[in-house]
């Protein structure tokens, strides 16, 4: 664990070289650290986001979390997530792009080790699938629960113009995806359907699949919160980001 | 998003929240992940002032049930005599 982490609310620059606010959370002399980009979930760039980023920096990942939604500011984060849903979402292509830049920022660190992995919630995880299909900024890959990785020609928009299992081909990073068997967001099925595309593909993946979960379930503010299934969860991705990143020297 | 479906109404109203009176010009309107609701879903009535800050809004986040209760209301409520003036108008 580590001993002493500094958090910050800092500007790195996103796509298009806009600035965009985000939380950084990281452990204070720590040697050579991995890093990891949080992409949040729909609900928008809450205090559960920047409990993330404190719970990778207290494991030894320095972690950042751009705030998707903050060009539409200035603003409170869950009036600026009511304006994105008003005008039908960010574009994905700008929240890769987000993603690369955060994932930049990471990589720039004095005490970075090179590594950078993402991890994403709901929407945040179908982003994550996208980036790591759309960008070789990063070196793994976490997935939890993100639904409409699927999403039928009616639903692409010109936001969303392409559903994310169509790009499964060009996963440029090992992926692992954590779902609960009673969500519907995905359900059982579509997470089927997910892995057999990865196995066609022949990408490398893990996926963790829980009894008696939903959606949501490492959600602590929430009814949805399964404290088991979490627990073992949080032990899969960090030795997942283990593997991939490099274990960080104080976890 | 987890769900795909936004329903967006055109309002001329005005709304109250902690503070003064908004005009209300939108509503935003879709059963998805709340923000303070412990819920997985909710349906969520994003009452919006679109021509003003994005804090001038009025957000209600409610259960399904609560939702279909309320619907309910406004549907009697608009059965009165005055309400039913107001829509004849308005097909004139």
């Amino acid at each position: 664990m580590a001993k002493e982490i500094c958090s910050e609310v800092v500007s790195i620059e996103g796509h298009g070289g806009d600035p965009v606010e985000a939380y950084f959370t990281r452990p204070v002399g720590a040697g050579s650290v991995p890093g990891v980009v949080v992409v949040h979930h729909m609900p928008g760039w809450d205090e559960w986001t920047a409990a993330v980023t404190f719970k990778l920096a207290f494991h030894g990942y320095a972690a950042v979390a751009p705030h998707l939604y903050s060009r539409l500011g200035p603003g409170r984060w869950d009036d600026l997530a009511a304006a994105a849903r008003a005008q039908g979402g960010v574009p994905d292509a700008q929240v890769v792009g987000d993603v690369e830049g955060a994932a930049q920022f990471l990589r720039s660190q004095p005490d970075s080790n090179g590594k950078v992995g993402a991890i994403g919630f709901c929407s945040g995880g179908r982003q994550v699938y996208l980036a790591a299909c759309m960008s070789e900024a990063l070196d793994a890959a976490v997935d939890c629960w993100g639904g409409r990785v699927i999403m039928p020609k009616e639903e692409l928009t010109p936001n969303q113009p392409v559903s994310p299992i169509e790009l499964t081909a060009d996963m440029h990073c090992p992926l692992l995806g954590i779902f609960g068997n009673d969500d519907q967001y995905p359900t059982p099925a579509e997470v089927d359907q997910i892995e057999a595309e990865l196995k066609k593909d022949d990408k490398e993946y893990e996926f963790y699949r829980y009894d008696g979960a939903g959606h949501g379930f490492f959600a602590t503010d929430r009814e949805s919160y399964r404290p088991e299934q979490a627990i073992d969860g949080w032990e899969k991705v960090f030795a997942f980001y283990g593997r991939h990143l490099g274990k960080p020297e104080n976890d | 998003m987890c769900t795909a479906q936004t329903e967006h109404v055109s309002l001329d109203a005005h709304g109250r929240g902690q503070s003064d009176w908004t005009p209300l010009s939108s509503a935003v309107v879709y059963y998805d992940h709340p923000v303070r609701a412990t819920s997985d879903h909710a349906v969520v009535l994003d009452l919006r002032n679109d021509g003003g800050s994005h804090a001038s809004r009025v957000v209600v986040e409610m259960t399904a049930a609560s939702a279909a209760a309320l619907a309910r209301a406004i549907d009697r409520v608009l059965e009165s005599e005055p309400a039913r003036a107001e829509l004849a108008a308005l097909d004139h």
